[in-house]
């Protein structure tokens, strides 16, 4: 069953290119966003179907596709960013080839994504990250502008370092371990004798090349230019989902499912998250273009996560998950507000924005709820996921951490509010007097992620009382 | 060491043969013997190959990056412009000037390397699968992966360089 997650995209991508004489937008966009709500259908309803009879024919497949609940948060993810970046991309990417090309795309990356949360073994999460990080190179530089070609070439360069460390960590595996399998792995780790502290060596590499593609500080460089320069809807996708599951995803995953970091490699993850945090908040208060300083919140964002993992036990890795999860709504929310408002005013340069909430009421609305979020303000999610956070903390006894975590926490409501300051507020800029609200293809994704917010903050005490599966990870579908 | 130098000769010989030709494709100021340098590096990871067992990978390695990607790298250097000798002998400079670390850092990795002495590493147990039978029999998901890789280059092809050639016309 697991499998059609993996082979609907690929169906939907040789459907779409086909050689028809021509596919209207709006078929192409209904594949796109059919395959988005099937992720939120297997997201909610995964239990039912695991315990459902398999296709025969799937069956006979080798793919060794598994699921628990932090697949679920993911699949969750995956569905509403690429539902999102679809419905921009409609309204944002001009001419019918290009759109149809950005389409079949979407489905590429699409079926690395599904593939790299669904899987067990790290050899086949390295190819299916290989797979989306083709498909996201060309999106960035889909529209051949200087500045996209070159955050796209410098996305390949990393990208590709990142790929030799992550193969090389499969080849210490074999070695160390017999296999890439997560089984097999976590076997060599706990067997205590040299193996182990080759697998040790080994998951340290592979996690490296994770840092590398998630733009973990200090190898953040490509990321700023990448999410500034790549189309709008791109961007959604990119920030939204793309380098969280190909870099923070396979860190938490390796935490819940592999290896339990012991004292000193929670320290390394401690300062790694803690720098990330605090270089990518500073660097995002120096930004003139609100793209890039979206993209430098986002290294701060993702220092979060790695904070919590480095915090350590259960708890740790439930608020690593939730934050995850609420990083790829909330910041997939400002990046489609980002869209809309070049698509209105020309431009993502805040000095020439100025007043531009009073002629996007809808935009502005929900620019400031994703932003409160963000800044963890309650009772939006993001304040519950950094809640969380500095809970583990604490129960950890790493209270310096948790101190800068929470103080880090008023530079993002620093910089949100400047930006809300000069995008938003005041009288309207010279040139965009006769500015006006966003098209649908905007304000729809923006007021669904925006509802999410609130209500994941709003009800979050009730979810986590009513024993809500995505949080509780404990209660996992067995690996 | 010197003991380990002689039951390895053959390998030290493939392997600084190796570490020359990537060095030599890298600081080359001309892309045909750039080429040519990793065309030589790609034969000295093929002896590797052989000389570890693993024969199948060894002619993976020859006929597709010592062939294939070489003779793709040579049509589209002769597809592109020329550039002038004071050009060249530019860039040569500021390359030699920007990677000038690169050769005695990677003796110093070599070196590194020997003294800790990863090839003493405790051996694991031969997996008795043949290497095809383990592509095609267990590991579908990856020749899955493998597709759509090849799917996302052509992808690629399309949009990045399909209509450059109407632009241009």
């Amino acid at each position: 069953m697991l499998a059609l997650l993996v082979l609907g995209p690929i169906a939907a991508l040789l459907l779409l290119n086909l050689p028809w004489r021509n596919v209207p937008r709006w078929a192409l966009n209904a594949s796109v966003l059919s395959l988005a709500f099937a992720e939120l259908f297997v997201a909610v309803s995964l239990p039912a179907l695991l315990s459902g009879a398999g296709l025969p024919l799937l069956d006979q497949l080798h793919f060794g596709l598994v699921a628990d609940d932090l697949t679920r948060i993911m699949l969750a993810a995956i569905g509403l960013v690429l539902g999102a970046a679809t419905l921009v991309g409609q309204d944002s990417i001009s001419g019918d080839r290009k759109h149809r090309l950005f389409c079949s795309l979407l489905l590429v990356s699409l079926t690395g994504m599904n593939a790299t949360v669904l899987l067990s073994d790290f050899f086949s999460m390295y190819v299916f990250l290989e797979v989306t990080a083709v498909a996201s190179f060309i999106l960035i530089a889909q529209d051949r502008a200087l500045l996209a070609i070159e955050g796209a070439f410098r996305y390949l360069i990393l990208s590709a370092v990142a790929a030799v460390f992550m193969l090389a960590a499969c080849g210490l595996l074999v070695l160390s371990a017999g296999g890439t399998s997560f089984d097999a792995v976590r076997a060599a780790l706990s067997s205590g004798t040299e193996h182990g502290v080759l697998a040790r060596v080994a998951l340290g590499v592979f996690v490296l090349g994770m840092f590398i593609k998630g733009g973990v500080v200090p190898f953040h460089g490509w990321l700023p230019g990448a999410y500034g320069s790549a189309p709008s809807a791109v961007s959604v996708l990119l920030s939204g989902i793309v380098t969280k599951v190909s870099g923070i995803y396979a860190l938490v995953r390796i935490v819940h499912s592999v290896y339990v970091p012991d004292a000193k490699l929670s320290m390394v993850l401690l300062v790694l998250g803690t720098v990330s945090i605090l270089v990518g908040a500073i660097a995002a208060l120096g930004q003139t273009d609100m793209k890039r300083m979206l993209a430098y919140s986002s290294i701060s964002q993702v220092g979060y996560i790695v904070l919590a993992l480095g915090a350590g036990g259960e708890l740790g890795v439930v608020a690593a998950s939730f934050h995850l999860f609420n990083h790829a709504i909330f910041k997939s929310l400002l990046f489609v507000v980002a869209a809309a408002i070049e698509s209105r005013a020309g431009t993502s340069e805040l000095s020439r924005l100025g007043g531009i909430g009073g002629k996007m009421p809808v935009t502005g609305a929900t620019a400031t709820l994703g932003m409160l979020s963000a800044a963890g303000i309650p009772p939006f999610a993001g304040f519950f996921s950094k809640l969380l956070i500095i809970v583990a903390l604490f129960k950890s006894d790493h209270t310096y951490f948790a101190v800068v975590a929470v103080l880090a926490s008023l530079l993002t409501l620093g910089y949100f509010l400047s930006m809300q300051r000069q995008a938003f507020f005041g009288k309207p800029a010279e040139g965009l007097e006769d500015v006006t609200e966003a098209t649908s293809g905007f304000l729809v994704p923006a007021l669904v992620l925006a509802t999410i917010t609130v209500f994941a903050g709003v009800l979050f005490p009730f979810l986590l009382d009513s024993s809500f599966s995505f949080l509780l990870l404990s209660k996992s579908l067995p690996w | 060491m010197s003991d380990l130098l002689e039951n390895h000769i053959v390998d030290v010989i493939v392997l600084g043969t190796l570490v020359l030709s990537a060095v030599w494709a890298v600081l080359s100021p001309r892309l045909l013997r750039a080429v040519i340098g990793l065309a030589v590096a790609s034969c000295c990871v093929t002896i590797a190959l052989f000389r570890l067992d693993s024969p199948l990978a060894g002619v993976f390695e020859l006929s597709v990056c010592a062939g294939l990607i070489s003779a793709v790298f040579i049509s589209t250097i002769s597809l592109s412009q020329l550039e002038t000798e004071e050009s060249i002998a530019g860039a040569s400079k500021e390359r030699i000037r920007r990677y000038w670390y690169l050769p005695p850092l990677l003796v110093l990795v070599g070196i590194a390397v020997f003294q800790i002495r990863l090839v003493d590493f405790p051996e694991v147990a031969r997996v008795g699968k043949d290497v095809r039978q383990v592509l095609w029999t267990e590991r579908h998901l990856d020749l899955l992966g493998q597709v759509t890789v090849l799917l996302a280059g052509a992808f690629g092809v399309v949009v990045l360089f399909k209509e450059n050639k109407k632009h241009e016309r």
